[in-house]
């Protein structure tokens, strides 16, 4: 099931494969959608909408559209910038962070996406919500203040850990995640080693005591833009 | 009460097979027999069924009636609805809070009542209206309320609820011995597809002379379109499921009515239930079904027993079951799936998740339901009175239904009629009827505007009344709300805002968030504190989360904005601020020092003459 085809993006044919998703065949090019709630080796869940393109014109989620032959793509256009924007300010003003005091700074894909957008500060005003920090667990830290709702840890806990640590509770503005225990995270079965607490895209999810391990200048994201390693694997 | 925790949860699980695909209905029995579904039953209730405690806890927070804190014994839920708000719910509320001594969300200490405000629960033409528990009040007045307070506190037997708060019952068959309710009908004009009379069981045993694929070319000749608001070609919906590979198919009738202003399916199920389900039937056999289920909304619980009982007459008659009227091979029944108030199953891939027992989010698509739907089954997902439609067209024959309305738009169309009219109720008009002539029937007088299609809809002014409802000029799932002189256009903007807030399920960012936004800006314009620039702030992000929201719920909840952006801007600018051109006259000094002025206990010094 892995029949060649071609389809287009911002004008230039790359090859995909029946069963991809546009998303990964633009990664295979080298061609970086900006994307938050999709993970490699996760289900993908199509929520945070930041990796929205056109496709035959209409608005479509790249990480959950199987790619097809013949496929007019739109990525990189001024509409869907100033519409990733949006989004991605969305995100900024529904919570609470903090970016200058984050342990994730420089590694957190939020702040990395929001440099990559050249947003200094978000145009929406901030909600200020209420939001539950849980503690309890002696290794690992869930900070609802800093969480995004993107789902990765409720995936991979279950995809790649084999457990159901994290999963959505409430809806619309109250989604939140919620664990696996009425004691909090303290009567999960979580480790510091769960792939759920890697795959937190923002400062949601930390491990404790190994807090600026890697010093601030030394992150990932400290040197090069977001999405530099699918544009530096380009064929081209 | 139970002595092991849980252990009547753990018995309901026992009584749905234990399978997980009913948490729904174990769930929302568990909250019936115990007021609530707290830990301990969340724990029985995951440990019987194999789930992840997180996902029945995630379950039971998605869904509006459900809660896992205990409600007082008699749990009003008011409906705060735009309409009900024109007839005086405000006013039913206060009268509420001061006879009980307790605000909205809140519980009584001695446990016996809850206040909750509730979404639209389908009652527009009878506001203001509440639920207490499962029973419906309606055209309530705040004396009235106080007084429905006083005799509950002297009730002895929850269980004699309906009795005491029903004094009289509606019309038709909500004087059925199994429905004994207070709501009124309000069918004010009778169409020849829906409210004719119809012969129980006619339409079904034409459909079954037929092959399926005959039943289908029928329901394609008539051109039959789906009645819930978007139009989809019905026999096209039926033909795909058809085709679709797999065994085992399923039809589901959505009567998730939950538009606000929407009452028509109220109506069908009360009066033309037999109708519904032949329907149903006659959709399933053309598809290839042997599952059909009715999910019907948590707010028409009171019809549950009555409906409950067609199905069972019709099972007797050999309408239902195994070989149906003796169709070799035909198997064909319905079960009733209660939502647990949720506006967003409406949508029908949330639907499809809401009956495998899970959170009401829409799914991915594609894949589409009808490849991948109900456990995985080819579904098709179709309109209560769409179904209706279908029986009709297979009794009486395509010809005579595509004769009534347009070209294309065939058939009639049922409108719930509220708000600031004479005669609000439910009117089955032929499509291409003009709104002008809707407003004659039902006494709107001098109407300044009207919201067809509900919140998600849009609002139509006095140029356009001459437009007609049909599926190329106004197309509309049916709700017509007339707001007459005095009505705040940019007001009721602002409630069907707090609405979609309410009802989103969250999944996406641009519907979670932009909605919530969207709103903050109304209201702001509302105090007094907009600016020009405002006007061009909200129609930008309205159209950010109409393009990138994830289902139609976002993909329409900016309508109210848009469209009143369009028809009635002088409304809003009618609202800025005076000093609305200079930058920053949207920034509340006070509210902004208010605090700090509150903790260092200092007035701040006013400068007058600004």
């Amino acid at each position: 099931m892995s029949e060649a085809m071609t389809l287009s993006i911002d004008g230039r044919e790359i090859p995909a494969r029946h069963g991809q998703t546009v998303l990964e065949a633009a990664d295979d090019a080298g061609i970086y959608i900006p994307r938050l709630c999709w993970m490699k080796g996760l289900r993908p869940a199509g929520s945070c909408r930041v990796c929205t393109v056109r496709i035959n014109g209409r608005p479509q989620a790249a990480c959950t559209f199987p790619a097809a032959p013949g496929m007019v793509v739109e990525n990189d256009t001024a509409e869907l910038a100033a519409l990733r924007r949006a989004l991605i300010d969305m995100l900024f003003v529904e919570g609470n962070h903090f970016c200058m005091f984050c342990e994730k700074s420089g590694a957190c894909e939020l702040q990395a996406l929001a440099y990559r957008f050249g947003i200094a500060a978000p145009k929406y005003p901030y909600l200020f919500p209420k939001r539950t920090l849980d503690a309890s667990h002696p290794d690992v830290l869930l900070d609802r203040n800093r969480c995004i709702v993107c789902g990765r840890c409720v995936r991979a806990s279950q995809e790649l850990d084999g457990k159901h640590v994290f999963d959505f509770a409430g809806r619309g503005r109250d989604k939140r995640i919620a664990v696996d225990s009425a004691a909090g995270l303290a009567g999960t079965a979580v480790t510091a080693q769960d792939r759920a607490m890697a795959a937190c895209p923002t400062g949601s999810l930390l491990v404790k005591r190994v807090g600026f391990a890697v010093p601030i200048g030394g992150r990932p994201f400290d040197h090069r833009p977001i999405g530099s390693d699918v544009e530096r694997s380009s064929g081209e | 009460m139970n002595v092991t925790p849980g252990s009547g949860a753990a018995s309901i699980c026992g009584r749905f097979g234990n399978d997980p695909s009913r948490l729904l209905d174990i769930v929302s029995e568990v909250q019936r027999e115990s007021g609530c579904v707290d830990d301990p039953a969340m724990d029985a209730i995951a440990r019987a069924l194999g789930l992840a405690r997180v996902h029945v806890a995630g379950v039971v927070s998605f869904y509006g009636f459900l809660s896992s804190r205990p409600n007082g014994t008699y749990v009003i839920r008011l409906c705060n609805d735009v309409i009900d708000e024109m007839k005086g719910s405000q006013e039913v509320a206060a009268g509420l809070e001061c006879e009980l001594g307790i605000r909205f969300g809140e519980t009584t200490p001695d446990g016996r009542f809850s206040l909750q405000y509730t979404s639209c629960i389908g009652m527009s033409d009878q506001a203001p209206a509440a639920l207490v528990n499962d029973v419906v009040l309606t055209r309530l007045r705040p004396g009235a309320a106080r007084e429905m307070v006083r005799t509950l506190r002297g009730l002895e037997r929850p269980a004699d609820l309906r009795k005491v708060l029903t004094q009289s019952y509606g019309d038709g068959n909500n004087s059925h011995d199994l429905v004994r309710s207070m709501v009124d009908n309000n069918l004010r004009v009778r169409g020849k597809v829906i409210f004719s009379e119809m012969e129980c069981g006619a339409a079904l045993r034409r459909a079954l002379t037929l092959s399926p694929t005959e039943v289908i070319r029928e329901v394609k000749t008539a051109r039959l379109r789906g009645r819930g608001g978007a139009g989809f070609p019905t026999g096209m919906k039926w033909e795909y499921t058809r085709a679709a590979p797999g065994s085992l198919r399923c039809l589901i009738a959505n009567a998730d009515e939950g538009e606000p202003g929407t009452f028509k399916d109220r109506v069908i199920l009360t009066e033309r239930p037999d109708l519904l389900f032949e329907g149903m039937t006659v959709a399933g056999y053309a598809i290839g079904a042997d599952l059909g289920i009715l999910y019907l909304r948590a707010e028409y619980a009171y019809l549950r027993a009555f409906l409950e009982h067609v199905l069972e007459g019709r099972r007797a008659a050999g309408l239902l079951g195994p070989n149906v009227l003796g169709k070799t091979g035909f198997h064909f029944d319905i079960r009733i799936q209660m939502g647990a108030g949720a506006y967003i199953c409406g949508e029908e891939t949330a639907l499809i998740n809401s009956c495998e027992g899970l959170r009401g989010d829409p799914r991915t698509r594609p894949p589409f339901p009808a490849q991948f739907g109900y456990l995985g089954r080819p579904t098709t997902v179709n309109n209560v009175e769409t179904l209706c439609c279908a029986a009709r067209i297979l009794e009486m024959g395509s010809g005579w239904f595509s004769e009534i309305g347009t070209r294309a738009s065939a058939g009639t169309k049922l409108l719930s009629v509220s708000g600031d009219c004479t005669r609000p109720g439910v009117f089955e008009i032929a499509l291409g009827t003009s709104l002008r002539s809707v407003f004659a029937c039902c006494g709107a007088d001098d109407p300044i505007a009207v919201q067809v299609g509900g919140p998600s809809g849009r609002m139509v002014g006095p140029a356009e009344f001459d437009r007609a409802i049909c599926f190329d000029d106004l197309a509309t799932g049916g709700a017509l709300m007339v707001f007459g002189r005095g009505r705040d256009v940019v007001r009721i903007v602002s409630r069907f805002m707090a609405f979609f807030i309410h009802e989103s399920c969250g999944y996406c960012t641009p519907c979670r968030v932009g909605n919530v936004l969207l709103k903050e800006r109304v209201d702001r314009i509302l105090a007094g504190r907009g600016e020009t620039s405002d006007l061009d702030y909200l129609k930008e992000l309205a159209e950010t989360v109409k393009i990138a929201s994830r289902c139609g719920l976002g993909q329409t909840s900016p309508n109210p904005v848009l469209s009143t952006l369009a028809t009635f801007r002088a409304e809003y600018e009618r609202h800025l601020t005076r000093t609305g051109e200079r930058a920053g006259a949207g920034f509340d000094l006070d509210a902004a020092i208010a605090e700090s002025a509150r903790l260092v206990r200092r007035e701040p010094v006013r400068v007058d003459g600004d």
